[in-house]
């Protein structure tokens, strides 16, 4: 009957709910508009998942996946490679002597030389990398010590951001380039020599531009004032730490490949992902279509042993690879493939059991409605 | 006045004004308000009384320009999630922490705290402009130096300004009435926009200037007014005015016009404004939405702290490994270990912990920063699809669903209980008197019951166009009025229903409802002839016997009692008389004010000036009608071409039915106000309540009609006799304890001081004088009372709710006495309530029976079907009412809510003893019949055989409950009444009664307070913890409502109460279906689909640069971007999950109402278990070593770089995540599609963009060019490819094995979806469809077997799988593998019974009749014996022989009834197969449950 007691409530200006859209008109009837979209009657697509209706998609990616990772793998393994290490941990190795007295501040060079025999010719253009192991280029404090500006010949050339630190300043003056990646500059030199079957070394030429990306040559690396004289725009700065040579030295030969536009530089600069990489080294051209670059034979690697890796536990490796056009030889990816194809199609199988044994129900297929 | 301003902040007033209050006054407790005019004058302004009073400005807005970012942030921070992301956000300022640039790790922070703040400020900022609006409407205030009323803002008036107010204007604060132009000083008011009330409500003047001849004159008004602090209570008001005299006048809520509320059929008012602004009662009432937490959001904070752990231990894990990366190299510190900026070596220890700190940040993404935005948007689009929902909206009332609480959408998915109000929740609160016993004589009103029958029909009855019903002559038809008004009445009314369109139908709803509780249906009562004419044969013996000024009381005592009863009728109530043409002209305002105010908006919206003008307007026009009015005739109106409605016409017919059957003289004692001169038939009644106004009309149907009532005079129309003004002396108003009301006049015709009382026949029949039955008056009485009790309890039988109508004579002294201290009890300042009442007790005592009403509250359309469907879905029905046991059983019994079947316990106990005991035994009842008795079986066994949902016995039974002993719910039903149910809620009673009421299945709480059932909801809710939902339309139901974890407000005709203490509100009851079934499980669905995905998709993310920090020396490195780190969730895959989680469907809206037993899904919380996280997280680490380790190997031992190698990751990352959510995703629209577009292309687009911004900048990862280059490699996209399918192959190929083997409820439910239209309608109408897993022996679910027995099947797939384009289009396959199975002509129905296993639902109630008296006899059965006959049939030949069998077409279709399966162990199966001829035939009784158990059955099904 009567109400015994008010608890009315007036409501306040919040809108209650999507009253807001309500439509504001007056006489307006605030019956919702019969649309698709307001009434949630969007045409759809709604799949049902059961082994009747996927297990089309299992054969598919099966079928589509297993002849890739084939393609794939025969791909990878057209890929010559070639790998010697040259570290120097066992006492046989050639360069042991360097390796065990080397440390950073070593003034004079220590050369060492590694033979090794190509059983397969190399036919097309072939890459001559070196690889570091355990060296943990991706460390979060190492990958952010470096200064992109004072790289790309900014302001900051003397003044190297913060980040550098304690890379930043030598003796009060600014270091270029600053920070733990250029310090850590790898500085090995790498020569290879075709031993002929007479016995002569013939120096095979290793061309040492085009390892970087495009960009980082000319975009991101630039030498400060120009690049008329590299000794001038570098004055008032210092070398890394660990180097020998400051930076205006790294290619006296070719001013286009000095400063910080020096490949190598660039190249180790951009770090590596994982602790065990390689990274571009040289590029051997093929001369002719007819003789392959490297033909199979003896060779030998002369290298001016500077840096040392030992201390981390590290090792150095030279790498001989041609390339496809899916890069360096890794027939993971095939297997890969292979294999998720293969599982795919086993499952497909699975399913088509499962559907033939229990689903009796009356699948349709997904029909969008 | 000025100085409040600056603390009228925040919508919450009250502490702040009372500690101001303190601090003010040492007059604590009352306000004193003096005329502002006093002090005006003479630079007085220091001295006014006043000042320290609110202004009447008004400020709901939360912030100032200035203090927005303060407070704002402020508030903000109270969110825990905030105050953590500001914590991370900081952390990284820490130069040895910082993992991110600080700047960058600030932005997910500051996106979500603006996204916030714009939210709010708009809020804000809308609030400010309705303010404004309303602060600036106009009205006239008395000024001083004008002397006369000058208009001013609504925000310039004060306490102490006289206010004059005109017709139809809106008050602008709580003023206190001193004047109306009003002959009677009456000012009546709407408080529709306050309670939403539609009836108009009487205020007085108060007394003291009652009497003022002249105008009122504010110069010379110099009373002080002392009153009661501002308070929010809408019904009191107290205080009283001392006069210069020092005479004192109470003042009483009958005196004070509320802001807000519209003055009506008064021409001018002028009052004192006692309280303004926010003290007001109506801003007091002001409270803001609600805040709840639903229970999906604190399943899901608690897996977010298990996130928490999970990112502690991962950071942890990370710290120790760093600390022994950097302790194996000793102090030979490699060149890639920098040291700290300050050249300083960092000793391992050192570093783990500062890399604790850097893993946080770099692992922040890990707990769900944008999940709580998300849910938020998510829930507002949630919100305002069930708002456009069609199916909600109620044409009749103009009104839709509302939502007021925002963030509970996803409860509505989980509900277990529900508890409802039945008077207006079930029924529709439209009060029809059916029938009445006068003096012990039963008046069955057939002819009325025939008309309501008509009514009913005509509800049923389709589109049948009878536009005649207009057309037809009704003069004519007068001879025999009776049947005469019957066919009119039914006509007129079929025309009114159905000839116009739609929008002329909800016009003239419209129409209908400006009078409270007024539709045709109540207010045409065809009244019993007998009765008539014993009212006509009376009445004219009184005239006689006034003529020749005999007593009345040598009138026969039947005749007496019968002309009282309906003098009762009329005159006791508080039902205000409006004159016709005021309704008329409240129309046109109303056409506008549909319905009642429920936001300032709207407030506002209806209160524009254009608007205010409108309203005067038709103020002015209204002496026009009023002119029309007194010359107007019959013939006249029914000429006029008014008919701008046909509600309108309906009246006119009425009226010239009036003139032509009232055979009313001049009337003796005409009062001569000449206001009240108009034909009856033209009086509408406005009632507080239904039942008032119900039976006012039934006594006008006898001729006994109410013209008027005035404050201390009731006048009555009889026949014969005229007009009869009954000076009112007192009326004590309804209230639920006493159950009753009362009035106080004096009989003109006796001049006898009478009381007459209207009740609950409970009380009543208390008060009733003890008979003394030595004389034969005594003994008639006797034999009255007893009649009546037998009518009353034959009334409630019938679902009628009654009403008992006594009297009582009181001699002058007995009166004086009662009177002084009545006089008393009024005066009194504290505790006047409580005075009255026993003041009211003191009076109501030894009644004299007059009679009894019986009126009927019909059941709301669709109520029985609701209840059925919701109860399939699981769910818990109690209803909670106030009216007595009998009717509420009827009502019970005719909305389905109680089976005739079942059996019903009545606890009605006298004493909390007898009540324990009660309890005691009917546990020992239940458990003796329904646990003893099956001992030897497994309690598992036994859930299925008796629950009533025999879905998921074990499961959704034993889970929802949290006590250890499993609880079944019998088919019983328990009544219990209010005393037994105080009893019952005692704390050493509770237990067992809830033990009682939860193992039965329908519990009905008659007589109950307001507070009992709030009392029940809380125990159920807080004992058995489980999710409640209380539904109600009126006041007595907003305890329940506030109490429940979701409440749910009618928008009847009681009120707004219960809706604004609700948190959805809806039109009907029956809407509940929709919004439970279909949006709560959607909304349920959706959202926990998409929590989990948020937590799998962070997790997942997360751990991609956990596997990494195993090869970066546990460094805190990341190889992924930090601007794609930080920017991933916010945008990259940000948008996909907000449509899929709006949007998605997981079954369709027609299949879950049709289906309800879909609904368990979201109350056993399937959708997100807690298991279910885990699982997630396992597949996100599983996903995330995929995303990983397959770019890891693809890139070993290369070149690579950093990020070059970590964009590929994230790349494959953002493509595993989104293809996931595909996966998860149910419904494909074109949104769909195109958000998973969107966020790809963004996330390139920005990568590309982002790479090639600045070839400096976004130190460390400088990802100049980088993306560029990757699109150029082939090996990106090659990883594209293949790291998705095989990160996705488990959980699709998981999704694909539980689709077939294991399919849940929900997922048959989509399988329903797909068939076609037709072929699932008539599946579903034909019912329960039964089974489910294959594999699993649980008790199937529903299941859509393939019926088609092995021999057809087989030969048939063979020759379709033939053709793989039939494979395609299987949708018509179904139909075609049919056909060639059927190899004939193909009945659909006869199809269909091939392919499901259907059970019809009419006959599944079968086995529990069977079942629940004899279990044991059931339970046990010989399974050899079936066994044995299975196995006969199972004979190898003989299944491909019953193949073939069932494929040859029948001539008819045979519905196979196929009960479910027992979980394990006992199977048992009871099969009815009912042919054409509609025959149940048993079959087979139980047979053993084995995988093979399907096909048996379909053998079997076959066979027969």
């Amino acid at each position: 009957m009567m109400a015994s007691s008010y608890n009315a409530k007036e409501e306040d200006g919040h809108p209650s709910g999507a009253s807001g859209h309500g439509g504001p008109g007056v006489v307006k009837s605030k019956k919702p508009d019969n649309t698709a979209f307001k009434q949630q009657r969007l045409p759809a697509w709604q799949p049902i998942l059961t082994a009747g209706t996927v297990l089309p998609a299992f054969f598919v990616i099966g079928l589509i996946f297993i002849p890739i990772g084939i393609g794939l793998y025969v791909t990878s393994n057209n890929i010559k490679e070639f790998e010697i290490d040259y570290t120097g941990v066992n006492m046989d190795s050639p360069c042991y002597t360097c390796a065990k007295n080397f440390s950073w501040n070593n003034t004079t060079p220590c050369t060492c030389s590694v033979d090794f025999t190509l059983k397969q010719p190399f036919e097309s253009n072939v890459f001559m990398y070196y690889g570091l192991s355990n060296f943990y280029q991706n460390h979060r404090r190492y990958v952010k010590s470096r200064d992109d500006s004072q790289l790309n010949g900014g302001r900051s050339l003397t003044d190297p951001s913060k980040e550098c630190e304690p890379y930043r300043k030598n003796d009060e003056l600014p270091i270029a380039p600053c920070g733990a990646i250029a310090n850590s500059l790898f500085n090995d030199t790498l020569e290879l020599f075709h031993i002929d079957s007479n016995g002569s070394r013939n120096a095979i030429p290793l061309v040492k531009k085009g390892i970087a990306w495009w960009t980082d040559k000319h975009v991101k690396f630039r030498n400060p004032g120009g690049n008329s004289n590299l000794t001038q725009a570098f004055l008032g700065t210092t070398k890394p730490v660990n180097w020998r040579k400051p930076v205006y030295e790294l290619d006296p030969s070719d001013p286009e490949n000095n400063g910080f536009i020096n490949e190598d530089f660039i190249v180790w600069m951009r770090t590596a992902a994982l602790p065990t990489f390689r990274k571009l080294y040289r590029i051997i051209q093929k001369k002719s279509s007819t003789t392959p670059t490297l033909p199979s034979g003896k060779y030998t690697l002369d290298i001016i042993y500077n840096y040392p890796v030992l201390s981390f536990d590290g090792r150095k490796r030279m790498i001989l690879s041609t390339i496809s056009w899916m890069g360096g030889k890794n027939p993971f990816l095939g297997i890969a493939y292979i294999t998720v194809g293969s599982i795919c199609f086993f499952l497909g199988v699975v399913l088509l059991i499962i559907h033939h044994k229990y689903d009796t129900r009356n699948n349709s297929a997904d029909i969008p409605n | 006045m000025e100085r409040r301003s600056s603390e009228d902040t925040g919508t919450v007033k009250a502490p702040e004004s009372r500690r101001q209050r303190k601090k003010r006054s040492k007059e604590n407790k009352t306000r004193t308000v003096h005329a502002n005019l006093l002090y005006d004058a003479a630079n007085k302004g220091e001295e006014n009384p006043n000042r320290h009073y609110a202004n009447n400005k008004i400020k709901t807005t939360k912030y100032t320009v200035l203090s927005f970012l303060p407070k704002n942030l402020f508030e903000q921070f109270h969110r825990f999630a905030n105050v953590y992301f500001v914590f991370i956000a900081l952390l990284n300022f820490v130069p040895v922490v910082n993992a991110f640039q600080p700047e960058l790790a600030l932005a997910p922070v500051v996106f979500i705290l603006s996204v916030t703040a714009i939210k709010d400020l708009w809020e804000d900022y809308r609030r400010h402009r309705s303010d404004k609006e309303i602060n600036h409407m106009d009205c006239l205030v008395f000024s001083r130096a004008e002397r006369r009323y000058v208009e001013k803002y609504w925000k310039e008036v004060r306490v102490g300004d006289f206010i004059r107010l005109r017709c139809n204007e809106i008050l602008p604060a709580d003023v206190l009435l001193l004047s109306s132009s009003d002959p009677d000083r009456l000012c009546h008011i709407e408080t529709a926009t306050l309670d939403g009330e539609t009836n108009l409500k009487q205020r007085q003047v108060v007394r003291s200037f009652f009497d003022l001849d002249c105008e009122f004159d504010p110069l010379k008004y110099n009373s002080v007014i002392e009153c009661e602090k501002p308070n929010n209570d809408l019904n009191r008001f107290r205080g009283y005015i001392i006069h210069r005299s020092g005479r004192r006048d109470a003042l009483y809520k009958e005196n004070l016009l509320l802001r807000g509320c519209t003055i009506r059929n008064t021409e001018e008012a002028v009052g004192i404004v006692i309280y303004a602004g926010h003290e007001t009662k109506a801003m007091l009432n002001n409270n803001g939405p609600r805040y709840k937490r639903s229970k999906l959001e604190r399943q899901m904070n608690v897996d977010v702290f298990w996130c928490v752990i999970i990112l502690l231990v991962l950071c942890l894990f990370a710290a120790v490994g760093h600390g022994l990366w950097m302790f194996q190299y000793g102090d030979k510190r490699p060149v890639f270990d920098v040291l700290s900026p300050e050249g300083t070596d960092l000793s391992p220890i050192m570093s783990a912990i500062y890399l604790f700190l850097t893993m946080i940040i770099v692992f922040q993404v890990l707990i769900p920063i944008s999940l709580f935005v998300s849910i938020e948007i998510v829930k507002i689009c949630q919100v305002y699809f069930i708002h456009q929902d069609m199916d909600l909206y109620d044409e009749e009332t103009d009104s839709h669903l509302q939502c007021r609480a925002l963030n509970i959408t996803e409860d509505l998915g989980q509900m277990q209980y529900i508890f409802s109000d039945k008077t207006g929740t079930l029924t529709e609160n439209k009060m029809v008197f059916r029938r009445c016993t006068v003096a012990g004589v039963e008046y069955s009103h057939d002819a009325n019951a025939k008309r309501l029958a008509m009514y009913q029909e005509m509800d049923s009855e389709e589109e049948e166009c009878t536009s005649h019903g207009s057309t037809l002559p009704r003069r004519d038809s007068v001879t025999s009025h009776q049947s005469a008004r019957v066919v009119l009445r039914s006509q007129s009314t079929k025309s009114h229903r159905r000839t116009g369109s739609r929008a002329e139908a909800k016009r003239a709803s419209i129409l209908s409802k400006h009078t409270a509780f007024s539709s045709p249906m109540e207010k045409d009562i065809t009244p019993d002839p007998q009765l008539l004419d014993k009212v006509n044969d009376c009445s004219s013996q009184m005239d006689f016997m006034r003529f020749h000024s005999q007593p009345m009381s040598q009138l026969p005592s039947d005749l007496s009692d019968t002309i009282d009863f309906f003098i009762a009728l009329t005159i006791c109530n508080t039902v205000v008389v409006s004159s016709p043409d005021q309704p008329r002209h409240k129309v046109r305002m109303r056409f506008e004010l549909k319905s009642p105010v429920k936001t300032i908006e709207d407030f506002i919206k209806r209160f524009t000036p254009s608007r205010l003008t409108s309203g005067s307007n038709s103020s002015s026009s209204s002496s026009l009608i009023t002119n029309r009015s007194s010359n107007k005739g019959c013939s006249s109106l029914l000429s006029s071409p008014s008919a701008e409605s046909t509600l309108t016409k309906l009246h006119e017919e009425r009226s010239c039915g009036g003139l032509e059957n009232a055979f009313s003289p001049v009337p003796p004692c005409y009062d001569g106000k000449a206001s009240w001169n108009i034909e009856e038939g033209e009086l509408r009644y406005e009632a507080e309540s239904p039942d008032e106004a119900a039976l006012v009309y039934a006594a006008r149907a006898y001729k006994c009609s109410l013209v008027g009532r005035l404050p201390d005079q009731v006048t009555v129309e009889l026949p014969h006799l005229g007009k009869l003004s009954f000076e009112l002396l007192h009326t004590l108003g309804f209230d639920s304890t006493r159950k009753r009301m009362s009035v106080v006049v004096r009989h003109p015709l006796t001049d006898q001081i009478t009381v007459y009382t209207k009740g609950a026949d409970s009380v009543i029949m208390d008060l009733i004088k003890p008979p003394n039955t030595g004389n034969s008056k005594g003994k008639r009485q006797k034999k009255i009372v007893c009649r009546t009790q037998n009518y009353l309890n034959l009334y409630a039988a019938d679902g009628l709710r009654t009403l008992c109508i006594a009297k009582k004579i009181l001699s002058q002294e007995e009166y004086a006495c009662w009177l002084q201290r009545h006089l008393e009890a009024e005066t009194a300042i504290q505790g006047r309530e409580e005075l009255l009442f026993e003041s009211a007790l003191r009076l109501e005592t030894n009644l004299q029976l007059l009679g009894a009403t019986g009126i009927e509250d019909r059941l709301q359309d669709g109520v029985p079907e609701t209840i059925a469907s919701l109860r399939k879905a699981g769910l818990q029905i109690w209803v909670l009412t106030g009216d007595k046991q009998e009717t509420a059983v009827n009502i019970a019994y005719a909305c389905k809510l109680l089976d005739p079947e079942e059996e019903i316990l009545t606890l009605n106990a006298d004493s909390q003893e007898a009540c324990a005991l009660l309890l005691e035994e009917s546990l020992h009842y239940i458990q003796a019949k329904f646990l003893c008795s099956s001992a030897d079986q497994t309690t598992k066994a036994f859930h299925s055989s008796f629950a009533p949902f025999d879905l998921y016995p074990s499961s959704s039974l034993s889970s929802s409950s949290s006590h250890a002993a499993p609880f079944l719910v019998h088919r019983l039903g328990l009544v219990i009444d209010g005393r037994t149910l105080a009893y019952a809620l005692d704390k050493s009673l509770e237990d067992r009664f809830l033990a009682v009421a939860r193992s039965c299945r329908s519990v009905l709480c008659c007589r109950s307070t307001p507070l009992q059932k709030s009392m029940v909801v809380k125990l159920v809710r807080n004992k058995l913890k489980v999710m409640t939902l209380a539904i109600g339309d009126g006041a007595n139901d907003v305890s329940m409502i506030q109490v429940a974890d979701v409440g749910v407000g009618i928008s009847g005709q009681e009120g707004m109460q219960a809706v604004m203490a609700s948190d959805f509100a809806l039109p009907r009851f029956r809407y509940l279906q929709k919004l439970l079934l279909v949006h709560g499980h959607w909304c349920y669905s959706r959202l926990a689909n998409m929590i989990l995905y948020f937590f799998y998709k962070n997790a997942m993310f997360v751990a991609l640069i956990f596997w990494f920090q195993f090869y970066c020396g546990f460094s805190g490195s990341a190889m992924i971007d930090q601007w794609y780190l930080i920017f991933f969730n916010l945008m990259f895959s940000a948008f996909p999950q907000l449509i899929t989680g709006t949007l998605d469907k997981d079954v369709s809206a027609e299949t879950l109402q049709q289906l309800p037993q879909l609904y368990v899904n979201g109350q056993n919380s399937e959708e997100y278990k807690p298991y279910m996280f885990w699982m997630n997280m396992i597949d996100a680490f599983y996903q995330s070593l995929i995303c990983f380790f397959i770019p890891y190997f693809a890139y070993a031992d290369s070149d690579v770089d950093l990020f070059t190698w970590g964009t590929p990751i994230t790349t494959l990352a953002l493509f595993t995540i989104l293809l996931h959510l595909g996966i998860e995703t149910k419904t494909w629209t074109w949104m769909n599609w195109l958000s998973i577009a969107f966020s790809i292309a963004l996330f390139f687009t920005v990568a590309l963009c982002y790479n090639a911004s600045c070839p400096t900048c976004y130190s460390p990862s400088n990802p100049y060019w980088t993306m560029q280059r990757l699109l150029k490699d082939p090996l990106f996209y090659l990883l594209c490819v293949i790291t998705p399918v095989a990160a996705l192959l488990p959980r699709y190929f998981y999704r694909a094995c539980q689709g077939t083997l294991f399919p849940s409820p929900v997922q048959v439910g989509r399988q329903l979806d797909k068939l076609p239209a037709d072929t699932r309608r008539n599946i579903l109408s034909l019912s329960r469809v039964k089974v489910g897993s294959p594999l699993s022996p649980k008790p199937p679910f529903l299941s859509l077997s393939k019926a088609s027995p092995k021999g057809c099947n087989k030969n048939d797939q063979r020759s379709i799988t033939g053709s793989k384009t039939l494979e395609a289009t299987q949708g018509h396959a179904d139909e075609e593998k049919g056909r060639s199975c059927l190899s004939g002509p193909t009945d659909s129905e006869m199809h269909l019974s091939d392919l499901y296993t259907l059970v019809p639902s009419d006959i599944d109630t079968l086995p529990y009749t069977k079942d629940a008296p004899q279990p044991a006899e059931e339970l046990q059965p010989p399974s050899t014996k079936v066994s044995e006959c299975l196995d006969k049939t199972l004979e190898p030949s003989d299944v491909s022989l019953s193949g073939w069998i069932t494929s040859t077409p029948l001539p008819t279709p045979a519905d196979s009834v196929q009960l479910n399966l027992l979980p394990d162990g006992a199977p048992q199966c009871v099969r009815y197969t009912r042919n054409s001829e509609e025959r149940l035939k048993p079959d087979h009784a139980v047979h053993p449950a084995h995988r093979t158990e399907q096909e048996v059955e379909q053998q079997l099904h076959t066979k027969l």
